[in-house]
């Protein structure tokens, strides 16, 4: 018989052996993929000593439906529809990367109204991000509720431009090959310059709110830093890497559409850590506030499709084209390649919030856990993205 | 950005045993490719990064593309007994993966420069070199590459499968992955539903 006096009786216990760098022993913690810091059905496999993290290797893929084998059975068009699910949260510019690769590989023309109609909601859309991805920082660290709650509310808005344009609020399917699917309803344009002159008071609240706040400051600053050499050659690109003080806005080195007709600043950090990315998200707001306005004022009048684009029967040469462009998670590239049939022979997306993780493990080595959390959010994921 | 011969000539003067092949792109001549040879590839790599002129310090983009094996029949003249006559002649190429890299510098603000690395064949000689310790970029999307083509990556720190699960045995980006039915069991099947259940649990109906 078991008693518990005999139990305790016969109980050795034990201990670790002497000697050892660690006095106790190690504890694995699988975060997520349910969890509510983790954006989506996302995991991290973390390794704590103390409260230390001491090994952390992210696991994805919950969200894998092969996006680029379906598109490979799918027309080119077809595709069109499926970018939209990527970044759900970005569709437009998702659409455009799509589109800007597939007229280079065919060599269409875009008429100049559509261009500008792409950098509106382009930046519009990046606007929306940013600001989201700020009040969810600040949900990671604990402020449960009022910041993102505010950028939500900014971001509908937003969405409600989007839906009188498109039809839909963010599973916009909006571009074509060749231009845009349709003109902008009557009186679109002037709501939106009435949005974008109303959008600077809401960010200076945000601001006032946020951005000296000690524990925003106390949670952020110096937490994750990164050199401009590692981020480099790790890959990282976006908010992300300007944040470590590199110069490398697509807007500015490829200069597709018409964004050299703009006057922009690019700010970059120089700390590179979670703080210098929240600064970075915040001043490109105002940034892209600035492109908006002069592009509403200088949008000219004419058809928003290409007369010679194809919607039907479309066939590019055999060929392969890579494209790229500045979404507001980072380089957002496709690489097509076309045999001359009606769907790609090959159809691949370059994700940048998969590709931006690659360093989640250095940045987290030696934090506790509770920075891990901070760091991820910092990162802006979309798992739509990151699994395709 | 230099064009490619000339960079495929310095290249070659630089890298010991080095063989490249300019592959072009008739859809967008600025893009045509290098291709090299997987033996020297990492050391090509190193060329194109640590070259002062060059600085290639961001690799942007690595996939993989599937060729499989290819028959074509090609129609031949030929001169038989003094008469010419028409002889058809099936040629098969061996299929083989491919791996290709997207290169740019952020220093210069230059690019693309595109690498393509080839396999052997499809089935049992599968390596490539990995890029990795040059480009910390390639970790994750060759990783991909390794799961969803089956490329293996010799000198990969860590290749694991990262989409699908561990144990997961195909690879579903290649041309010729098989789909596993997705039969849902129905309680009462009938007509093509019932073909299909029938193929689904063979030994079911047998007993039955």
């Amino acid at each position: 018989m078991n008693l518990p006096a005999q139990r305790a009786a016969s109980f050795q216990p034990r201990y670790t052996p002497n000697g050892t760098e660690q006095d106790g022993e190690l504890l694995e913690i699988s975060l997520g993929p349910q969890h509510p810091s983790t954006h989506g059905v996302f995991r991290m496999d973390a390794t704590l000593d103390g409260e230390q993290v001491v090994k952390l290797k992210p696991v994805c893929g919950y969200l894998h439906r092969n996006h680029e084998k379906i598109a490979e059975g799918a027309s080119y068009l077809a595709a069109m529809p499926y970018t939209d699910r990527l970044d759900y949260f970005c569709s437009l510019t998702s659409n455009w990367a799509y589109a800007l690769t597939v007229e280079k590989l065919a060599g269409l023309a875009v008429p100049e109204r559509a261009e500008y109609l792409r950098i509106i909601t382009a930046e519009l859309t990046r606007v929306q991000n940013h600001a989201c991805v700020c009040g969810f920082l600040l949900q990671d660290m604990g402020a449960l509720g009022t910041p993102l709650m505010y950028a939500f509310r900014e971001r509908e808005k937003v969405l409600d431009l989007f839906e009188s344009l498109t039809g839909a609020r963010m599973m916009c399917n909006y571009l074509r090959f060749g231009g845009c699917r349709n003109d902008a309803p009557a009186g679109w344009l002037d709501a939106v310059s009435q949005l974008v002159a109303s959008f600077p008071q809401f960010l200076d609240e945000f601001e006032a709110l946020l951005t000296t706040n000690e524990i925003l400051l106390a949670r952020t600053q110096g937490i994750g830093p990164l050199t401009p050499e590692l981020a480099i050659n790790a890959g990282l690109t976006g908010p992300l890497l300007r944040a470590a003080g590199v110069n490398y806005d697509l807007r500015k080195v490829d200069r597709y559409g018409f964004y050299d007709r703009f006057e922009f600043r690019i700010p970059l950090g120089d700390h590179g850590d979670v703080y210098d990315r929240y600064m970075i998200r915040v001043l490109e707001m105002r940034e892209s506030l600035k492109i908006l306005e002069q592009a509403l004022k200088s949008i000219p009048t004419g058809p928003v499709m290409d007369p010679k684009a194809k919607l039907r029967g479309f066939r590019p040469k055999a060929g392969e084209a890579y494209g790229r462009l500045e979404s507001p998670k980072g380089e957002l590239g496709f690489y097509l390649i076309s045999d001359g049939g009606p769907n790609p022979y090959r159809y691949r997306i370059r994700p940048p919030s998969f590709i931006n993780l690659t360093l989640l493990e250095d940045m987290c080595l030696g934090r506790p856990l509770a920075d891990v959390v901070v760091i991820l959010g910092s990162i802006d994921i979309v798992m739509g993205e990151v699994d395709r | 950005m230099k064009s490619l011969a000339q960079l495929k000539s310095e290249i070659e003067a630089a890298v010991t045993g080095a063989r490249l092949e300019i592959l072009p792109n008739p859809a967008v001549p600025a893009q045509s490719s290098l291709r090299v040879d997987p033996a020297q590839a990492s050391a090509v790599a190193r060329f194109l990064r640590d070259t002062p002129q060059l600085q290639f310090d961001f690799c942007s983009n690595v996939t993989g593309v599937d060729w499989p094996e290819r028959t074509e029949k090609v129609k031949l003249k030929q001169v038989v007994d003094g008469a010419e006559q028409e002889i058809e002649e099936t040629r098969s190429s061996l299929g083989f993966l491919e791996v290709v890299y997207h290169l740019y510098s952020v220093a210069l603000k230059d690019g693309p420069l595109i690498l393509r690395q080839r396999t052997v064949n499809r089935s049992d000689d599968c390596r490539v070199a990995s890029l990795t310790p040059i480009w910390r970029s390639c970790e994750f999307q060759e990783r991909e590459v390794f799961d969803l083509f089956g490329v293996q990556f010799t000198d990969h720190p860590d290749l694991r499968r990262i989409l699908m699960w561990d144990g997961f045995v195909d690879h579903p980006m290649r041309k010729d992955y098989v789909e596993p039915d997705d039969y849902e069991y129905e309680p009462t099947p009938h007509d093509e539903v019932l073909e299909r259940a029938q193929q689904h649990y063979p030994t079911q109906e047998a007993s039955t």
